[in-house]
């Protein structure tokens, strides 16, 4: 019965659109998770993910068709602004993602409320911070757009896998033998801002930090060795948004939040198994 | 030709002076031990000799074949590797990312070396061991490991005993003493005065009125060195 209506649904091109970007920036996003999670930086995601927001407003109200044009190249702009931030001493890290993160979220929502021309602002907003439908009226072109940026993300992280490895691990022993960590830095933190802005679209921007660290938190229970972590954040992250959109197509759901849940009992159940093996 | 020739050198960092002129010369198969308080510019002279930093005057010549690239580092451990989820084989491994140039895979024959490398500290039984899960000395033999993966010309190392009990940390200096007899320069950074009048062939000692260097036996028999020696509560 249950098969029977999820056979139908899958009859329908959005619901197959959605299927794809989902497992796509599942992948993506955990594959950064690690790496964020592990240098201390999973608080960028969130930052970011609320200056996508930002962008996104500034998008709306200057009628760009295409709203990831003016998504894009901001939230990477913030990424670099914030790494840079971040390493100069008067401005510590942590404090300089919050400023960058409140601002745009704050000037964002202003900007919309000054200047939007749609009815239903509230719906707006309520739609880019957690997702809702977007994620189900794709475009061919979206999904495209976002396969190719997919293959590009998971591209550079298997090319440079192991300078990754390298510099998360220990970066002034990498900087002492002559690894230029801090171009890995910069290139980590335009690749994470080029994910989040993919993100939004399925999970909304106040979701998209659940994406990015539950399945690395969640490997790191269990596992004891990075590949390791890294495959199983991986396929448990693209398992988690599979579940989760049919979930909420079943149920009929808000995608981004029924996609996180999933993620929370991933993590629940493998701090769970780390637990009793440790016992 | 020394290694590392260090003549009138003024060592700080974003443009504050630490260290003022500065003397001494690493030779190959040199273990140079750097003593002085807390505060005497130590972590300078180390960024500084990593390349990280680099000297405000004065100058800093590396001679006798060595390469920037070619100074290994030992740093003392961080948190973030305190629970890091790696095999031991990967960290060792790690040590061997220098020697990717543009390619996105190790060889054969940097695996292989991280093989020797960890047979030579004796933990290649510890290979598929998580790192999390180990005891700070197989900790550091890990880290030195590695650090051999980058290079076998020189290491620097930073309080690497730090953190350790007084078991594990004579085995680490007699481990670093041997690598030392195999030809690979060692200069450290130590707060145990008798470990490193034991092992060390030169001291060099900063912080005071000026930095003095000298062979061991010159500066213990020095009245500089002699009165440190004392006031350390080391002994010969």
């Amino acid at each position: 019965m249950m098969l029977q209506t999820l056979s139908q649904y899958l009859a329908y091109p959005f619901v197959r659109y959605a299927l794809i970007v989902g497992t796509l920036i599942a992948l993506c996003s955990s594959l950064l998770g690690v790496t964020l999670v592990l240098k201390r930086f999973s608080y960028i995601g969130d930052g970011l993910s609320h200056v996508a927001f930002g962008a996104m407003a500034l998008a709306a109200i200057l009628n760009v068709s295409n709203d990831m044009l003016v998504a894009m190249p901001i939230t990477v702009l913030a990424a670099v602004l914030i790494l840079q931030l971040g390493r100069s001493t008067r401005v510590r890290g942590d404090a300089a993602i919050a400023m960058v993160s409140v601002g745009s979220l704050a000037v964002g929502y202003l900007l919309l409320n000054l200047f939007s021309t749609s009815s239903n602002l509230s719906g707006d907003v309520c739609s880019s911070l957690f997702g809702s439908t977007s994620i189900l009226t794709l475009t061919l072109e979206e999904v495209w757009l976002c396969a190719a940026v997919s293959v590009l993300v998971t591209g550079i992280y298997i090319f440079f896998y192991h300078r990754i490895f390298a510099i998360t691990f220990d970066e002034s022993f990498a900087l002492a033998t002559g690894i230029r960590a801090s171009a890995y830095n910069l290139l980590i933190a335009v690749v994470i801002a080029v994910v989040i802005v993919l993100a939004m679209r399925l999970v909304g921007s106040l979701l998209i930090s659940a994406l990015v660290i539950f399945p690395a938190l969640a490997a790191m229970r269990v596992l004891k060795s990075y590949k390791s972590v890294i495959v199983f954040s991986a396929v448990s992250s693209v398992l988690c948004a599979v579940l989760g959109i049919l979930v909420s197509i079943l149920a009929g759901t808000p995608v981004g939040s029924t996609i996180v849940v999933m993620d929370i009992a991933l993590f629940l159940g493998c701090a769970l198994a780390g637990r009793l093996r440790a016992a | 030709m020394a290694q590392i020739e260090c003549t009138n050198a003024l060592l700080g960092y974003e443009g504050q002076p630490v260290l003022k002129d500065l003397t001494f010369r690493v030779s190959k198969g040199d273990y140079l031990c750097v003593i002085g308080e807390n505060g005497a510019g130590k972590s300078t002279l180390i960024k500084t000799l990593l390349g990280l930093t680099p000297p405000l005057g004065g100058t800093i010549r590396l001679g006798d074949g060595l390469k920037q690239a070619d100074i290994g580092y030992l740093p003392q451990q961080t948190d973030i590797q305190r629970d890091f989820p790696a095999s031991v084989r990967e960290i060792v491994l790690s040590g061997c990312a220098n020697r990717l140039g543009r390619r996105p895979f190790y060889r054969k024959e940097e695996k292989r070396r991280a093989l020797r490398s960890m047979e030579d500290l004796s933990i290649l039984p510890l290979a598929d061991r998580c790192y999390r899960e180990l005891s700070g000395g197989q900790q550091q033999r890990v880290l030195l490991a590695r650090a051999l993966c980058a290079t076998s010309a020189l290491l620097v190392m930073d309080e690497p005993a730090a953190g350790l009990d007084p078991v594990a940390s004579q085995e680490l200096y007699q481990l670093i003493s041997e690598i030392n007899r195999k030809g690979v320069t060692i200069i450290i950074v130590s707060h145990d005065l008798p470990s490193t009048l034991r092992y060390a062939s030169h001291i060099l000692h900063i912080g005071g009125p000026s930095a003095y260097y000298a062979a061991k036996e010159e500066y213990i028999a020095s009245e500089y060195g002699a009165k440190f020696i004392r006031m350390a509560g080391g002994e010969k």
